[in-house]
């Protein structure tokens, strides 16, 4: 058995991952950073818009400052965030863009002069200052009250992504691809590293360090329709949760995208509603004028995933062999707004569907888009239960998204929150020395060894894991989705917990030989189909609507009784999650209110207990 | 409109003993706007679970699924099924080392890329946490971008003569690496030092013109105009460096 030993292993090369491992290698730490591809194809790369950091140069940007960064981001989250996080965030997001332009990234730049600008199908002219000539630009977004998303071009992750690998190069960190953590090493109070199955030979191999950090992404592939990559599936936040004593901070939030094309969920972008694309139904028919009479296709990422999702309950979708879907219809745009303003989409119609978006409809569906839920840390980046554990990015719930992440805040997250527990790490690597027992080792290397052979065996049973997938998939799809209730979770957790137990007895069709593709999707369909009934039973029990968690029959934002953070445990042999409640902040820079948009009514917190919370300036 | 398709995979498991590297016919139903990424991952599921291929974005931003249709190199997930005859040949990438069936191993060749290209900016300026960003036209921070959206697909490296030739051959997407760094003005090297990277014949002199990496990109990025300069700067500097002596 091949053993790795390094101060640091970051399971993950994303942004996030490469980020904290980049911080400890300067710092003179051994990094080791794993991940299923090559770094540079993590999810990361397919972010296009670009990254939210206050930095007011652009004419659009001015008087932006990090307080109103601040500001948006805890409206954004619906009041669910960590304030102190927020803070830390958004104060440190500036600095962290222009540690990047040092390192490489080729930022848009302010360009001075005259230009126009589209909002909502109407031009609009702005003019740039020279003083501000060859700074970084920002662009609009949804959501901020300024224009505050630094970008390239249309491919800030992948450009990001290209300049942060290319800064693990330069430190000689060694970043390993095709390595999946399968489990950790740990005796319940600390963890001591992982074992990793390698996705060339399928050898299990150890890698073992003082300190680790689980930087693997989102898990958006437990849902059927998604704009995850397919490797963005949990396998990260299985690791965790598996060793019974780490929580999954607010499992139920979960955020959905209104346009996803069918049938593969790639994303289309907002701009189309933007500059006055219409949503059509099977009749050809628009609808959210009916829902939304003022803002009709123009209300926000949520209200709009949910309005379609009711019209398609409705008997309203049109039918196709992958589902229900409705039209967008940007056919009165005409060719040159098309293939100018909208060429990505253009491209994409192009490419995925053989329509051509002038003279045919696309289809599309609400497909999940972020997991605002992950492995809950404390402000440093420190996992809760396990010692010598942390987590970044996209993974974790460090907290700063509360119920609903605004668009360029996850990006900038990764980087920034990189940074931020990076330095952490760093801090607790010093003068930190761990024993690595053999034993415990040996141990965890056996379980995973048996666990493979009775999977070749079928000693466990003969599901097959791709139709226990579906199973879990379309289980949550139907009860754990846009719209959540009372009949449809509790039908949700039951068949999940029929899943659950499907999911126990799967076996392998194939050899499991090498790189094999069954093995790895039967060695985590346990763990995911667990994390699905986090899900359902973490919104079963929040009986209010806040940001993306939405019920319809408790239609109100709950202050009294919601203020917080569900964290869901999996106790060793247990057949469901124990959910246990902390308060959603540790103070209060800005107390409760309106978001602003998406409607919706609120019981107020009292009024006393969140003034003795207020942070004193 | 239904078609059933023909489907022959080169199949070949270098981990099991067993195996030997031949081709294997599957069948499968056409349904509408199926791509490769659909009709691959449909038979792996439903008629042999060992089937190795590799997909990660399937939105072709990514370059994961890079293989060789029909006698082209190209992305896997942007190949629509209606665009492809009933009878549809899938081989790996050539050049790359084979992991199994339709995957090959492009991570290891890039990253030993990066080290031989030194694929960062060399600078000697320390950054300042303090301090607002340097200055930069806009004009040259896209001229950047557009030779930095390569996706390490390799099709242009599978597509390449001389690639298939000589293994130590560097291939279009180091060469367009470099350039990419030659007109960063944040990057201090000088043209002798990138002349010390790819002055040979493992470099830009290999290079035989034939277009073959330009066609295949995915990405439509601009191989030969790159290479040509290149070749023109590094021309200029070998001329320097034989005075020099
Ligand atoms: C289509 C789309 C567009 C987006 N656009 C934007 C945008 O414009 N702005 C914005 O702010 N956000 C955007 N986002 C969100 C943002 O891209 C992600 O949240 C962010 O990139 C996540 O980064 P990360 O480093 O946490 O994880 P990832 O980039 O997902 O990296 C995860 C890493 O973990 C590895 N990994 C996973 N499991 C394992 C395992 N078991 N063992 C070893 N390695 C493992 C993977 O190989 C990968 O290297 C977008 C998301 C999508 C889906
Ligand atoms: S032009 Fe040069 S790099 Fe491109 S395919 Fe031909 S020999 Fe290879
Ligand atoms: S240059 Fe083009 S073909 Fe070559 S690896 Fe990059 S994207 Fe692929
Ligand atoms: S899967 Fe990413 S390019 Fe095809």
């Amino acid at each position: 058995m091949q053993t790795y030993y390094s101060d640091l292993l970051v399971i993950g090369a994303g942004l996030a991952g490469e980020r904290v491992a980049v911080e400890a290698a300067q710092e003179g730490f051994d990094v080791i950073c794993l991940s299923i591809v090559p770094a540079r194809r993590s999810h990361s790369s397919a972010a296009q818009g670009g990254m939210q950091a206050a930095l007011g140069n652009c004419a659009k940007g001015e008087g932006d400052n990090v307080d109103v960064h601040f500001g948006d981001t805890v409206r954004g989250s619906d009041w669910g965030c960590d304030q102190e996080v927020a803070r830390l965030f958004a104060d440190a997001a500036p600095i962290e863009m222009r540690r990047l332009a040092h390192w490489g990234v080729p930022w848009n730049r302010v360009v001075p002069g005259k230009s126009f600008y589209f909002k909502g199908g109407e031009k609009f002219e702005k003019e740039e200052k020279e003083e501000k000539r060859g700074l970084i630009t920002a662009r609009s977004f949804g959501g901020t009250a300024k224009w505050r998303t630094c970008y390239t071009s249309d491919g800030t992750g992948h450009a990001v992504m290209c300049t942060m690998d290319n800064r693990c190069a330069e430190l000689g960190i060694n970043v390993f691809d095709r390595k999946e953590a399968i489990s950790l090493i740990h005796d319940g109070d600390t963890c001591t590293g992982a074992v990793v199955r390698c996705l060339r030979t399928g050898e299990l191999e150890v890698y073992l360090s003082k300190a680790t950090s689980i930087c693997t992404g989102g898990f958006g592939r437990i849902y059927k329709a998604t704009t995850n990559a397919v490797i963005c599936d949990g396998g990260g936040h299985i690791l965790a949760h598996d060793t019974g004593v780490v929580p999954i901070g607010n499992p139920e939030a979960i955020q959905f995208h209104p346009t996803g094309i069918v049938p593969t969920d790639i994303l289309v972008t907002e701009g189309c509603r933007g500059d006055g694309g219409t949503l059509l139904d099977v009749n050809e028919e628009r609808f959210m004028n009916i829902y939304e009479p003022e803002k009709a296709e123009l209300a926000s990422r949520d209200v709009v995933a949910r309005w379609m999702t009711h019209h398609m309950r409705e008997g309203k979708g049109v039918k196709s062999a992958y589902g229900e879907h409705l039209w967008l219809d940007i056919r009165h745009l005409g060719d040159k707004h098309i293939s100018t303003k909208l060429r990505e989409v253009d491209e994409i119609c192009h490419h995925f569907l053989n329509v051509d978006p002038r003279k045919q409809l696309i289809p599309v569906r609400p497909t999940q888009h972020y997991t605002m839920a992950g492995v809950r840390t404390n402000k440093d980046g420190a996992v809760y239960g396990l010692k010598g554990l942390f987590s970044a990015g996209e993974a974790a719930c460090w907290d700063m998204h509360g119920f609903n992440r605004l668009g360029g805040n996850s990006l900038a997250e990764t980087v920034v929150a990189g940074g931020i527990i990076g330095t952490k790490i760093v801090e607790f690597l010093k003068g930190y020395e761990t024993d690595f027992k053999t034993s415990l080792v040996a141990e965890a290397v056996r379980k995973e060894q048996d666990r493979i052979e009775k999977l070749r065996s079928g000693a466990n049973g003969k599901e097959n894991v791709y139709k226990v997938r579906e199973e879990m998939q379309d289980a949550l799809m139907e009860g754990c989705f846009v719209f959540r209730n009372d009949a449809g979770l509790n039908k949700c957790i039951e068949t999940l917990q029929g899943t659950l137990d499907k999911a126990r007895k799967v076996s392998l069709v194939s050899d499991g030989l090498g790189a094999n593709h069954e093995l790895a999707a039967a060695l985590k369909i346990e763990g995911q189909v667990k994390l699905g009934l986090c899900i359902a039973k973490a919104a079963l029990e929040r009986t209010e609507s806040r940001g993306s968690h939405n019920r319809e029959d408790y239609t109100a934002r709950d202050d009294q009784k919601w203020l917080n953070r569900t964290l869901a445990y999996w106790r060793d042999g247990a057949d469901m999650p124990e959910l246990q409640y902390e308060e959603a902040t540790p103070g209060y820079e800005i107390p409760p209110g309106d978001r602003g948009y998406g409607g919706g009514s609120i019981i107020e917190a009292d009024k006393a207990e969140i003034e003795a919370k207020m942070f004193k300036k | 409109m239904s078609r059933q398709l023909e489907f022959d995979i080169f199949r070949y498991n270098p981990q099991d003993k067993g195996s030997v590297p031949h081709m294997q016919t599957f069948v499968l139903d056409e349904t509408e706007n199926m791509t490769l990424f659909i009709a691959l991952n449909r038979l792996r599921e439903e008629q042999d679970p060992g089937l190795i291929f590799d997909f990660c974005c399937r939105a072709g931003i990514c370059g994961a699924c890079a293989m060789v249709v029909n006698g082209k190199p190209r992305l896997a997930c942007q190949t629509k099924t209606v665009d492809l005859p009933e009878q549809i040949t899938l081989l790996p990438l050539p050049v790359y080392q084979l992991i199994g069936d339709l995957s090959v191993d492009t991570g290891s060749w890039f990253r030993e890329m990066y080290q031989t290209t030194e694929s960062w900016v060399h600078t000697n300026k320390t950054f300042d946490p303090g301090a607002i960003e340097e200055r930069m036209e806009n004009e040259v921070a896209e001229q950047i971008y557009e030779l930095e959206r390569c996706i390490e697909c390799g099709c242009c490296v599978a597509a390449c003569g001389t690639a298939r030739l000589r293994d130590d051959f560097l291939g279009a997407a180091s060469l367009n690496r470099v350039a990419r760094f030659v007109v960063d003005p944040r990057d201090q090297r000088t043209d002798r030092d990138y002349f010390e990277i790819i002055g040979n014949d493992e470099g830009i002199f290999g290079c035989m013109g034939l277009l073959g990496c330009e066609d295949v990109c995915p990405k439509s990025l601009p191989l030969q105009n790159q290479l040509g300069f290149l070749r023109r700067k590094m021309g200029i500097t070998a001329i320097k460096e034989i005075f020099r002596k």
